[in-house]
């Protein structure tokens, strides 16, 4: 017998917004999934690319796994690749671009940490001013910099160089880096500050001996971000880094956008893989830092 | 403040003003002194080689008469318009499916984000390999079995820039999702706690309510997006070099051209002029409220 009563109706009612509420949550699986896949769909067509013969990549689909995996196409985009007439691979970007990174980074990082505890702890005039048009520097397009720099770096001789390169990083890269430190040690107590200075402790003192050593989370953002970003540059290192001190990202585009001769799909890819490498571990290992950063810099020039 | 006073202040700060002098040198000659030397050869009769002479808005006519600049301009509003929409909408619908306490929350975050790590030159050349009509998509549909299958964009001139809008939606909406994330995280939950009583159905409650809260991560977003699309120049070189023919030209791209490959100073400067003009206008309303103004000392 079916009575109506208030239990039953509730009871109903709560039944049917439970059904409802799994088809909520197989949407929400189905979405994300859907989604993840055509995130994930460039990187898997990248690697099963890179390990097909060419008459292979012909015939089959662009999804279909390969014959057999072997590692020859990673082996000829490493190390004898062409770009033009040289065909030494991708290794010889690759050593440019680590060449380029590590001065640049570890100046970029130290300029910033000296500028964003200058900013946020000494009573500098105009540091207001100077701090906003830093920043808008971060915005604007480098196309509005580049011929006037090449023109003083050709004066003072440091065009086509790796000291030119650096340079260029180190310029573009001073806003976020200032920011991020002007923004973590406007965190830090002033009282703090205060003790040290009535001490008697100077500018200099004050920062290795009080500021760096509370930085150790910041500079880890820094770093993360400083290497990403220089590792995946290519304008400036077109611009700016000269015939011998190309940069990966530089080389690879060179590789695969050559005109001459038969395009090697395979290698291009695996040289494709080889590029990105170095930011998707540095990505993948770093985890939440890698956001913190994006959302405590939140500008990237 | 008296003369002794003032030299006090500058020799108890004397180091800090020293050390400040790099961030000075780079503002005011990295920045400022090549941004108006740029602005001043857009005045000049500059080809070849700069000159120094002072002709009016001649390179600005010549540079508007190009049809390949309006082209670009119009390539530009119309990436710039999809991609913002597409990446804002999408990057709010995962921020707020994964806020949804699922599963694998961390698989899918790593996931959603890992493209904007990539260089936009890789993020061209795998998108260049996919949309190939010879080996990419197209040939394994017609492989299935759908002959008329037609899906070659990227050598379309009509639906190229469409193919630049996937690819770069696929490298940046992400960022908006982490940054929508984090913002849906700092809400209370007494929020939904009242919402629920009163029975306002959820997708409301997201629209109307949690949309103006996340207002501050929305405008930084959309100004980091839209700085990304008017800079963009590596994808466009790496997947289409700006064709076919000058379909998928971009203002970044025709002022590297005229700079390097066709030695033509004058447009090149007034082109970037107008690029500058353009992004100060949208800046600095933005850098004066987000930075200048909340987080002084």
């Amino acid at each position: 017998m079916l009575s109506i009563s208030p239990t039953n109706l509730k009871f109903a009612s709560k039944r049917a917004s439970s059904i409802q509420m799994q088809w909520g949550r197989i949407g929400i699986y189905g979405f994300l999934l859907v989604t993840a896949l055509f995130f994930l769909l460039p990187l898997y067509v990248m690697l099963v690319t890179s390990f097909k013969e060419l008459d292979e990549i012909r015939l089959s689909s662009i999804f279909a796994l390969p014959q057999d995996v072997s590692w020859d196409y990673w082996k000829v985009a490493w190390s004898s690749a062409c770009t033009g007439l040289e065909c030494n691979g991708l290794q010889v970007g690759f050593w440019n671009s680590v060449q380029i990174l590590i001065p640049s980074v570890i100046i970029s990082v130290m300029f910033g940490a000296i500028n964003g505890y200058a900013l946020s702890f000494w009573k500098i005039k105009g540091a207001n001013i100077l701090f906003a048009c830093l920043l808008l520097g971060a915005f604007i397009p480098y196309q509005v910099f580049i011929y006037p720099l090449i023109r003083v770096y050709a004066e003072i001789g440091i065009y086509g160089t790796l000291t030119g390169v650096v340079v260029s990083h180190v310029i573009f890269g001073m806003p976020i880096m200032t920011l991020l430190f002007r923004n973590y040690y406007s965190t830090l107590p002033i009282e703090l500050f205060n003790a040290a200075r009535i001490d008697g402790a100077g500018f200099f003192k004050v920062f290795f001996i009080i500021m760096l050593p509370m930085s150790t989370p910041i500079i880890i953002v820094a770093v993360i971000m400083q290497v990403t970003n220089i590792w995946n540059d290519f304008l400036i290192g077109l611009v700016f880094a000269g015939n011998d001190n190309l940069p990966m990202t530089v080389q690879l585009n060179n590789i695969v956008n050559t005109t001459t001769g038969e395009r090697a799909y395979n290698v291009n890819m695996a040289a494709t893989i080889l590029t990105s490498l170095v930011p998707l571990i540095i990505y993948v290992a770093s985890g939440r830092w890698f956001v913190r950063g994006i959302a405590s810099g939140s500008v990237k020039g | 403040m008296n003369v002794i006073a003032i030299q006090m202040h500058f020799k108890r700060n004397l180091l800090a003003y020293i050390a400040a002098l790099p961030m000075a040198l780079t503002v005011f000659v990295a920045y400022m002194g090549t941004m108006f030397w740029s602005v001043r050869l857009s005045f000049s009769s500059s080809r070849m080689l700069p000159k120094n002479d002072f002709v009016g808005f001649v390179q600005y006519e010549r540079l508007f008469n190009t049809s390949r600049w309006i082209s670009s301009l119009e390539n530009l509003l119309l990436i710039a318009f999809l991609f913002l929409v597409i990446c804002f909408v999408l990057g709010f619908l995962l921020s707020i499916f994964i806020d949804q306490k699922i599963k694998a929350e961390s698989f899918f975050r790593t996931v959603f984000l890992f493209p904007y790590a990539m260089s936009f030159i890789v993020t061209g050349l795998v998108w260049q390999w996919i949309f190939n009509p010879q080996l990419g998509v197209q040939k394994t549909v017609q492989a299935l079995g759908w002959d008329s299958f037609q899906f070659d964009w990227i050598v379309n001139p009509d639906m190229v820039l469409y193919t630049v809008v996937i690819a770069a939606v696929w490298q940046g909406a992400g960022l908006v999702m982490a940054l929508l994330l984090a913002g849906l995280r700092g809400i209370d939950e007494d929020l939904w706690k009242a919402t629920k009583i009163d029975g306002i159905p959820a997708w409301r409650v997201y629209i109307s309510i949690i949309l103006p809260m996340l207002r501050p991560m929305i405008i930084t977003t959309v100004v980091l997006l839209s700085i990304s699309i008017i800079k963009m120049y590596d994808v466009v070189v790496a997947m289409t070099g700006g064709g076919p023919g000058v379909a998928s030209e971009v203002p970044a791209k025709f002022i590297m051209d005229n700079l390097f490959e066709r030695a033509n100073i004058g447009i090149a400067t007034a082109a970037s002029t107008v690029m500058l003009t353009t992004i100060l206008c949208l800046i600095a309303p933005f850098i004066y409220s987000n930075y200048i103004k909340k987080q002084g000392r």
